[in-house]
Order: C-alpha cells, then sequence, then structure tokens
C-alpha cells in the first residue's frame, strides 16, 4: 500500500465528511424547531427517497465488508447472512411498515401506549429502544475503528481510538444539528453511494469471467482451499453442536430483529401516509435485495481471484476481502487504476458507516426525549426537541466511550446481539399490540422487560464475556450459558411473557382504546 | 449537490393518493378554534366516550370488519409460510450439510438453489403483497379514513359548550358535506386533490400545525 494511495483515501474521506456536513448545515438552516421536523423531517420525503433512506440505514459497513468477507472466507455460510437480513423484511412489510405509520407519531412506544397506561409503557419501550440502539450503535463505533485502521494502513491502537472519536463526534453533529432531515439526506447519498460502489465491483468481476457464473463458483471454490465444500454450508456453523445452535439462534434474531429496530421504525414516520411508508418499503426491499445478491458475487470473486490465504492474511476475519478485490480489480497495486479504486471503495465504506450511526443516533435521541424525558418529567412534553439534542450529545458521548472500550469484541457478534435484544423486547409487544384485543399494560410492560432481561442476562452468562480466551473477562469463568446469541431462548420468553402478563392482568383491556388502534392502523383515520 | 433538492410538494402532485390520503392536516380547519380539543386535553387519561363511541362504531361496521379480515387473511397465513419456509433453510443448513451440498445441476448445489430461491421468495412476496393491498384494501380503507375523521369532527362540534354554538354549528355542519359523498366518490380526483395539496401546504406553513383529536392521544 503506497503513501500516494493513502493521500487519496484520506481526500476522498475528507470529500465524503466534507459533503455530509453541507447537508447538514443545510438542512439545519430550514429547521423550525417542532418535533415533526427534528424527528421525521416534516414528513414530506417521497417514497423513494425514504426507500434509499432505508437501505442506507440497514446496509452497515458490516454488511459491505463482513459479509462478502465471511464469504470470502467460509463460502456458503456467508450466504446465510444475506438471506436473514433480506427475509426480516418481509415481516416488516406485512405485520409492522403500514400499521406503525398510521398509529405511531415519532417512536415505538407511540404505537404501544396508545391503548395502555401511558407511563409504565413508555418507560419500558423506551429503556429497551435506549438499549437497543446503542448496542447496535457500539457495534458500528467499533466496526469504523477497526475498519479505518486497516483501509488507512496503520492499524495501531490509538488511529482507532481517535477513529471512534471521530465518528461519534460528527454524528453528534449531523443529528443534534440537522435532526431526521440531515439524517435522511446523509442516508440517500451514502445508499447511492454504496450501490454505485458493489455496482461497479460485480459488474468488474463478472467480466472477468465473462458473465459466466458458474466459472465464477468453480474458480472461487477451487482457490479457496476447501474445494467443493466451499458452495455448501458447514464450514463455519458446522461441527459442535453448541455453534449449529448459535446459528440458528443468530437466524431467528436476524429475521425477527429488523422489524423491532428503533431507527428502522422511525425512517416510516418520515412518509406522509402508510400508502408511502408500503412503498417505501417496497423500494428498500428492492435495494437490500439486489445490494445483498451483489455482496454474494463480491465475496465469491473475492475468493476466485485473491484466493483464501491472502483474504486471511490482511485480516483474519476477512473484513478487507472488498477493498483488496477491488485493489486486484483496478489493475493491481502497481497500477493507476487499482489504488483508485481502492480509495474510492474504502471511502464509500466510510460513508456507510458515518450514515448507519447518524440514524441510530437520532433514534435512540428521540427515545431518550420523547419517551423517558416526557413520561418522566414533570414539563411534559414541552422544550422535547431541546432535550433530544441534548440526549444526541449525551448518547453519543456514551457510545464513544463504550466504542472504546469494547475494542477488542467482535463486531459481528455486536450486531446479533443488537438484533436478538430488539427481536426480544420491542418485537412481541409491538405485534401483541397492533394484534391482538385482550393485549393489557401488564402484558405490555411484561412483554417488553421479559424480553430484554433474559436477553442481557444470558449475555453476560455466555462465553463471550467469560470463560474463554476470546472472552472479555477471561480469567473467570461464569459461562453457565452455551450460545453466543440469546435469541433463541430470549426472543420466545419475550412473547411468552407478554402473554402471561396479560392472562395475568386483573383489568381488562380497554376496548375502546383497542377500537381505536385497530381502525387507525388499518384505515389511517387521524393519522398524522 | 445535487442532492440538496428541496424535497417539495411539486416533486409528489402527480401521485393521486399521496394528498388524499394524507388529510388530518389540512381537514382540520373545519374545526372551530375557539376551544381546542379542550375535552381531550383536560380528560387526559379517561377514556371520552363519545370520542371512543366513533372508533367502537366504525370497528363494528361491516366495511371495517371486511378490511381487518382481509388483511389478517393474506398477511397472517403468508408471514407464517414465510417464517417456516426461513426456519426450514436455516436448521436445514445448519444441521443437515451433506443433503445440502446435493449437486444439482454444474456448480449449483441444493445449498445454493435453495439460498437464491429465498431471495426469489422475498421478491415475489413482496409484490404479492402490495398488489393485494392495492386491489383488495386501499380503496375501502381510504373511505374507512374518510368517514371515521367526519364521524370524529361532528363529535367534537357537537361537544362545543353552548356558549360557542354559534360559531361551532357551521363547521359542524359543513365538515360532512365538505367531506362525505363527494370525496368518496372518487378519492383520485384531480381537482379536489389539487385544492387539497394547496390546503396543506397552508397549513404547513402555519407553524403550529393543527391536529387532529388524536394528536393529544400518546
Amino acid at each position: 500500500m503506497s503513501g500516494n494511495h493513502q493521500t487519496l483515501t484520506l481526500v476522498l474521506f475528507s470529500a465524503v465528511i466534507l459533503v455530509t456536513l453541507a447537508i447538514t448545515s443545510w438542512a439545519s438552516r430550514r429547521r423550525h424547531g417542532s418535533p415533526e421536523e427534528f424527528y421525521a423531517g416534516g414528513r414530506l420525503f417521497s417514497p423513494m427517497e425514504n426507500g434509499f433512506a432505508i437501505a442506507g440505514d440497514y446496509m452497515s459497513a458490516a454488511s459491505f465488508l463482513g459479509i462478502s468477507g465471511v464469504i470470502a472466507l467460509y463460502g456458503y455460510d456467508g450466504m446465510l447472512y444475506s438471506v436473514g437480513f433480506l427475509v426480516a423484511w418481509l415481516v416488516v412489510l406485512f405485520l409492522v411498515a403500514e400499521l406503525v405509520r398510521n398509529c405511531g407519531r415519532f417512536t415505538l412506544a407511540d404505537v404501544v401506549a396508545a391503548r395502555m397506561r401511558e407511563r409504565p409503557v413508555r418507560i419500558a419501550s423506551g429503556i429497551s429502544s435506549v438499549t437497543v440502539s446503542v448496542m447496535y450503535l457500539v457495534a458500528q463505533m467499533v466496526g469504523a475503528g477497526s475498519l479505518v485502521a486497516l483501509l488507512l494502513g496503520g492499524a495501531s491502537g490509538s488511529a482507532r481510538s481517535w477513529t471512534v472519536i471521530g465518528v461519534g463526534a460528527l454524528m453528534i453533529v449531523y443529528v443534534s444539528c440537522g435532526g431526521m432531515r440531515a439524517t435522511t439526506w446523509i442516508q440517500i447519498v451514502k445508499a447511492v453511494l454504496l450501490l454505485g460502489g458493489a455496482l461497479t465491483l460485480t459488474v468488474l468481476v463478472l467480466v472477468r469471467f465473462g458473465g459466466d457464473l458458474g466459472s465464477l463458483l468453480s474458480t472461487a471454490a477451487e482457490r479457496s482451499g476447501h474445494g467443493r465444500d466451499f458452495l455448501a454450508p458447514g464450514l463455519r456453523y458446522g461441527g459442535e453442536w453448541t455453534h449449529r445452535l448459535d446459528f440458528i439462534s443468530l437466524g431467528l434474531a436476524l429475521v425477527l430483529g429488523t422489524a423491532g429496530l428503533p431507527h428502522i421504525l422511525s425512517r416510516f414516520y418520515t412518509v406522509p401516509t402508510a400508502r408511502a411508508a408500503r412503498r417505501s418499503v417496497v423500494w428498500s426491499i428492492g435495494l437490500i435485495g439486489v445490494f445483498y445478491l451483489m455482496t454474494i458475487v463480491l465475496g465469491f470473486g473475492a475468493a476466485a481471484l485473491l484466493g483464501g490465504g491472502a483474504v486471511r492474511e490482511s485480516d483474519p476475519a476477512g473484513n478487507t476481502a472488498v477493498p483488496l478485490l477491488s485493489l486486484e480489480l483496478g489493475g493491481g497495486a502497481g497500477s493507476t487504476g487499482g489504488p483508485v479504486l481502492f480509495a474510492v471503495v474504502a471511502a464509500v465504506a466510510f460513508a456507510t458507516i458515518l450514515a448507519v450511526v447518524a440514524g441510530i443516533t437520532l433514534a435512540s435521541s428521540a427515545s431518550v426525549a420523547h419517551d423517558l424525558y416526557a413520561s418522566l418529567s414533570r414539563r411534559g412534553t414541552r422544550g422535547e426537541v431541546g432535550v433530544a439534542r441534548v440526549a444526541a450529545v449525551g448518547v453519543g458521548i456514551a457510545a464513544i466511550g463504550l466504542g472504546l472500550l469494547a475494542q477488542q469484541l467482535n463486531v459481528a457478534f455486536l450486531v446479533g446481539l443488537a438484533f436478538a435484544v430488539a427481536a426480544a423486547a420491542n418485537l412481541p409487544v409491538l405485534l401483541y399490540a397492533l394484534f391482538w384485543r385482550r393485549f393489557t399494560t401488564r402484558g405490555a410492560v411484561w412483554a417488553v422487560y421479559g424480553g430484554l432481561v433474559p436477553a442481557i442476562v444470558l449475555v453476560l452468562l455466555s462465553p463471550v464475556v467469560s470463560g474463554g480466551p476470546g472472552a472479555l473477562f477471561p480469567q473467570v469463568d461464569f459461562a453457565v450459558f452455551p450460545l453466543e446469541n440469546p435469541g433463541l431462548i430470549a426472543i420466545p420468553l419475550g412473547f411468552l411473557a407478554g402473554w402471561l402478563g396479560t392472562v395475568t392482568s386483573r383489568e381488562p383491556a380497554d376496548e375502546a382504546k383497542h377500537a381505536e388502534t385497530e381502525v387507525r392502523s388499518l384505515t389511517g383515520a387521524g393519522a398524522v | 449537490m445535487i442532492f440538496c433538492v428541496c424535497p417539495s410538494l411539486g416533486m409528489r402532485t402527480d401521485d393521486p393518493w399521496h394528498d388524499a390520503l394524507a388529510s388530518g392536516w389540512g381537514d382540520d380547519d373545519a374545526r372551530p378554534a375557539a376551544p381546542p380539543r379542550s375535552d381531550r386535553v383536560e380528560k387526559r387519561g379517561e377514556p371520552v366516550d363519545a370520542h371512543a363511541a366513533v372508533y367502537l362504531t366504525v370497528q363494528r361496521s361491516a366495511a371495517f370488519q371486511q378490511v381487518r379480515r382481509r388483511h389478517r387473511r393474506f398477511v397472517l397465513p403468508v408471514s407464517a409460510a414465510f417464517l417456516v419456509w426461513y426456519l426450514a433453510y436455516v436448521v436445514t443448513a445448519t444441521v443437515a450439510p451433506g443433503l445440502m451440498s446435493r449437486p444439482v445441476a454444474g456448480v449449483l448445489n441444493v445449498a445454493m438453489v435453495a439460498g437464491l430461491a429465498q431471495f426469489a421468495s422475498t421478491f415475489l412476496l413482496t409484490w404479492a403483497y402490495v398488489r393485494h393491498a392495492r386491489l383488495r384494501r386501499d380503496q375501502l380503507a381510504l373511505e374507512l379514513r374518510w368517514e371515521t375523521q367526519d364521524m370524529a369532527r361532528l363529535q367534537a362540534a357537537a361537544q362545543i359548550p353552548a356558549q360557542t354554538a354559534g360559531s361551532a354549528q357551521a363547521p359542524a355542519q359543513s365538515a360532512p358535506v365538505r367531506g362525505g359523498a363527494a370525496r368518496r366518490a372518487d378519492p383520485r380526483a384531480a381537482p379536489r386533490s389539487e385544492s387539497r395539496a394547496a390546503r396543506r401546504t397552508d397549513s404547513r406553513a402555519n407553524a403550529p400545525a393543527p391536529r387532529t383529536a388524536w394528536e393529544t392521544m400518546p
């Protein structure tokens, strides 16, 4: 990696930062300071714009670099991720998007609290939303640190730390100054850049193989060092039963977690109607589906053109497979094209991280201000936007701190964990509130805590935290739960707790409020 | 900066549903301004009978039951089906990799075909859902939306105290005329959708946008 290409990479990184800051200052000039503007960007985005923004929120650097890298190293097992991440959108489309748009205003808690006693439900949902967001945020920040360190060549500890701090500072500026409008436009720009970058590389890979996918796959299998096994599952998640169960747990968390991610739910409020929300999900399914198909081609392309050994040598987790592939596709390290393409891909990955963290910070600041502050404070909803701006700073600083502490943790694990907690704590309460007539306040509170607490306790008792060489505290051993991902146990527990709380409830469900929620969710009457 | 195009209303007036569905902003200028939603604010947390009655009536109506039945009859079985299909795929891949590695044609094995079939089924079900919603639900739901909002407006107007009755009468009577028959006849009618878009812009320009009664709910 020459000095020239590092300079070019830095120039492109600076360009990304300048463009995003320009969007932020443009968006913040026209702010009115209303909650509608700050949380929902004025609710006037078109389905296509919102579809790109949703895709931008969802396609993290973990997808672009991580999944392609896993495919490059382990072949087929990486594809299981792509499938899970995509199928999850059917849950969002069928069960969540339109109904949430119709009966909520800014957050998940709006939908649930509308038919319950407001305070306990709002506090519970607020806590779980903030927890999920912060976990996801830490995952992205840790990923940013190691990614930038890898891309810039200097893998030193201080480079990582400063990257985490810099990314955190930028996201605080985007969110607290620009609100949802700036965040959405940053997502859109990032989605276009990411899809453009992935498309360019995919086309170049296909051109190398003359459009023959069969020869791409067989070359990949040959050069990976695994032969035919490379094209079948089991290389990564085979072997011990705990590994296999762990993967099933992760698969469940991926498919059910998306519909409970606060930053995805808040995106539906940026369009004017439920029908627009539906159409934006259709756009995003199309974009995300095409993107994951391209990551599969890129992963197998990296295995075929670079070979498994070269990918593993650069980064044992495979995260640099796509940047290396771009260097190769551009003509190699000594050429002009190679380093240029490498720098472009690195800048796209950087833009991806900035956009994703901004979206999550906004969602968690909305939960803090709109759910927690408004319920706990005597002042109610007055000055809520100011609180949200301050909350964005607070969440950002907390995420920087945790990101610095968690630098040694595996990023994919953190993402899987955030999805598992979202699926266990947010999805049951949301589905019950929308579809179950008898659901009560106690059921709602139990559903949230009944998913959230087991998920976190199981993680604390898992081999990730103690007992192994790769654990957070390797010297002690209290890992009584064998799986790394708590989804398999915690998600059913969340549903069970919601049911149990409802049937043991002394007060019956409020029939009139249920009627209101049902009519509003399906017709859009009185939607804001 | 090509992305700094203002997301203005102009880009969206070609979508007749957009402004038709997004009522609740402009519509409320029909409500009397003097005692705004006082009933809801003061009795926060308690059920307001008249308001609740509107939604209970709509919920029990045959039209609403039909919308709900059509939604659930599609969404629930199809969700169950694709979740089972996805879980079967994940479980087979982890538990029976031998089965998944059987060759089908050329380099393609069962696992590859199943993975691509997951992509294909996701795209197919997305298309089917959108088609079902457009053809079987949207029109009915839209009519119900106007009806419900008209009823809620009438209720709100009827609850105005006697001293403001004079000013409240007019909007209360005009509401069903404006919102009722003409609107239901053809929600896509172009002239109205333009005027609604214009009204909507106006209401957004005045800083505190008028709200529906529901606004105070959450």
